[in-house]
């Protein structure tokens, strides 16, 4: 199977002032297609940064980033967006939906980036949201929903553009532990079903051990990248890359 | 583009009452150019009626001044006599025709209609001076002067309402129960400037309304047309000490009569609605920009409000551009319902000026549409910063942004 995310020993450099600060330093990971990372690590290691890189929202300070072979690390921001548009779906820890705008608008809403919305997207979102248990709620607004019932909307608005990645960073930490395995429950089933790759950032054991591999960080660099404990059987072999 | 409207509505929706608080500005703006334009076009058109109804060339003499008349009331003796006048005709020499004028109003009779009209006394070259038609029969000739002759020429609307179709030419109307002869038609004419229907009148020989109508020896004004337009100035002069002398004025005594010239009335006219659309003007240059600051201000707040949501919208793929034409659509649609707005405010005072002020205003769809297109440009150009300012936001700190 071919990797989907290739990343080339990757750095990202945050200049403030005189002060530099290394947050990615030298990182290199291969995700294939329907893999369901977790990434671990203290807090400052470096999560987020990759994150966004992975997620198009920022390009590396160094290294190489390719997504489905399409070397997006030198892309403009223009380009950038149309990638994370296209290919990318996002879950945030707190749910960043759209607040007086009904569910279903907040699900088709990276849909209006790209084209002009038709009767079927709307029978997809429909279809989605029964199957992500928010039957009955496409006219209600986000204020009215439980914080379960609003990070499964905005998973369901990460996946309506049916993207090569999805991104979550801790996307249970706004949750409580029941409510997190509701969400957890969702995403695996995406992942198992639906065959949706899935990156996830946690701090909780527990949470990873829902995904079939977990990638740990330290000061920047890959700690460590094993199948996960939990899951039985891994899909996939890390493959091995020489970090710097 | 419809979505980002959709968008640009609910958001100004979400805040009415900042909304109406930022637009009246543009409101009051787009109102004054609605209404100062509208002005400047109605004493325009105002002006150009008038001098096309009477001639650039034509004096009116009325008698006594103005001044005389607040002083006495208006009971004093009225001294313009149809000597007065022919002596005008014959001695001044910048002036080519002259006519005795008197009106009164009155019933006029045929058969068994009958109309209430202004009836006018005139002589032969009141037809020359006012460049009046004749639609059908002769106009009043000297003969019907010098005679007292019970005839009369009709305008249209008179016609239509005692004749309907029927050709009046030599039928017989009554006025005060005295018969009178058709002799003719006015052409129609249509609206005065000042909205009188002009074609609501009937003529006779002056001689005729003072003595068989009336019963005076006076006349209620006269019109004498100049040479040239441009000789009216030295024909004031010229009437002014002529009359003067005919009724012994001393030079202490002020003029017992007045002399209008239609062009420095229009002029009179003219200026005051020059200051008025300069006065309008600046109030309409002031507010548009005081609200155009308000829009920026207000997009400012609106975009620091919502970074978080454009970190999102960024985040699921809106581009630069989408993020910048969603606040300049946002804000061109808060200008223009301020336009709109405006737009009926200032119809809506327009009318009332002219209503109330006896100001003539007139609104024309271009100006409407120009103001308009204003409102809009206010909203695009001071909305642009505050737009592209969002667009130019990180993803990444927006959506961090609390
Ligand atoms: N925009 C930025 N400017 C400067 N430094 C930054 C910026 N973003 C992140 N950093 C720094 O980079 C390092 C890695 O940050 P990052 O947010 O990726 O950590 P994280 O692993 O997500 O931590 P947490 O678990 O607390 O979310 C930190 O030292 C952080 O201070
Ligand atoms: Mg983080």
């Amino acid at each position: 199977m071919q990797d989907i995310v290739l990343l080339k020993d990757v750095y990202k450099i945050y200049t403030m002032g005189d002060v530099k600060v290394t947050a990615l330093n030298g990182v290199s990971l291969a995700i294939k297609k329907g893999e369901f990372v977790a990434i671990m690590g203290a807090s400052g290691s470096g999560k987020s940064t990759l994150m966004n890189i992975l997620g198009c929202l920022d390009s590396p300070t160094r290294g190489k980033y390719y997504l489905e072979d399409v070397e997006v690390s030198r892309f403009s921001k223009n380009e950038l967006a149309e990638i994370r548009n296209k290919k990318l779906g996002f879950v945030f820890q707190s749910f960043n939906l759209l607040s007086r705008t009904t569910i279903v608008e907040n699900i088709e809403l990276p849909l209006i980036y790209s084209k002009r919305i038709s009767k079927r997207d709307i029978d997809k979102i429909h279809q989605m949201m029964r199957i992500l248990g928010l039957e009955g709620l496409q006219k209600h607004y986000p204020n009215q929903l439980s914080g379960g019932q609003q990070q499964r909307v905005a998973i369901a608005r990460a996946i309506v553009n049916d993207p090569t990645i999805l991104l979550a960073d801790e996307p249970t930490g706004n949750l409580d532990s029941t409510t997190s395995k509701d969400v957890m429950n969702v995403l695996t089933d995406l992942n198992h079903n639906m065959g949706i790759t899935i990156v996830l950032v946690t701090h909780e054991t527990d949470i990873a051990g829902y995904a079939r591999r977990v990638v740990v960080l330290k000061d920047g660099k890959v700690l460590s990248d094993t199948p996960s404990p939990s899951s039985a059987t891994p899909v996939v072999q890390a493959p091995r890359e020489t970090a710097s | 583009m419809t979505a980002l409207f959709k968008i640009a509505l609910r958001a100004i929706m979400r805040n009415k009452l900042r909304s109406s608080l930022t637009i009246l500005g543009i409101v009051i703006g787009v109102g004054a150019v609605i209404v100062m334009v509208s002005i400047g076009q109605g004493a325009k058109a105002f002006v150009e009626k008038q001098l096309e109804s009477l001639g650039t060339n034509v004096l009116i003499i009325i008698p006594i001044s103005t001044t005389h008349a607040a002083a006495r009331g208006t009971t004093g003796t009225i001294t313009l006599t149809a000597e007065d006048v022919f002596a005008i005709g014959k001695e001044c020499g910048t002036v080519s025709h002259v006519s005795p004028g008197i009106r009164t109003t009155t019933q006029v009779v045929y058969g068994n209609m009958n109309w209430t009209t202004g009836v006018s006394g005139a002589g032969p070259d009141y037809q020359i001076i006012r460049n009046w038609q004749l639609e059908n029969g002769r106009f009043l000739t000297q003969q019907d002067v010098n005679i007292m002759a019970k005839v009369c020429v009709l305008g249209r609307t008179v016609v239509n309402n005692l004749f309907g179709t029927l050709d009046p030419v030599d039928k017989w109307v009554r006025v005060k129960n005295i018969p009178f002869k058709v002799i003719g038609v006015l052409s129609a004419k249509g609206q005065s400037p000042t909205g009188q229907d002009q074609d609501d009148m009937v003529l006779m020989p002056y001689t005729t309304v003072q003595r068989k109508i009336l019963g005076v020896t006076h006349i209620g004004y006269a019109l004498a047309s100049t040479i040239t337009a441009e000789s009216r100035f030295e024909a004031i002069e010229q009437i002014t000490s002529l009359l003067r002398q005919r009724h012994r004025l001393r030079p202490n005594e002020e003029n017992d009569f007045t002399v209008i010239s239609q062009v420095e009335f229009a002029s009179t006219v003219m200026e005051t609605s020059r200051t008025m659309t300069i006065l309008l003007g600046s109030i309409a240059l002031v507010s548009l920009f005081v609200g155009g600051i308000g829009i920026m201000n207000i997009m400012l707040v609106s975009t620091t409000e919502r970074t978080k949501e454009i970190g999102l919208r960024m985040a699921v793929g809106a581009r630069e551009n989408d993020i910048l034409f969603q606040f300049l659509i946002e804000s061109t649609v808060l200008s223009s319902i301020g336009g709109i707005v405006g737009i009926i405010f200032g119809i809506f005072t327009s009318k009332l000026v002219s209503y109330y002020g006896g100001w003539p205003s007139l609104l024309s769809s271009p100006s409407i549409a120009v103001a308009f297109l204003f409102s809009n440009m206010v909203g695009i150009f001071f909305g642009y910063y505050p737009a592209r300012k969002a667009s130019r936001l990180n993803p990444i700190e927006a959506l961090r942004y609390e």
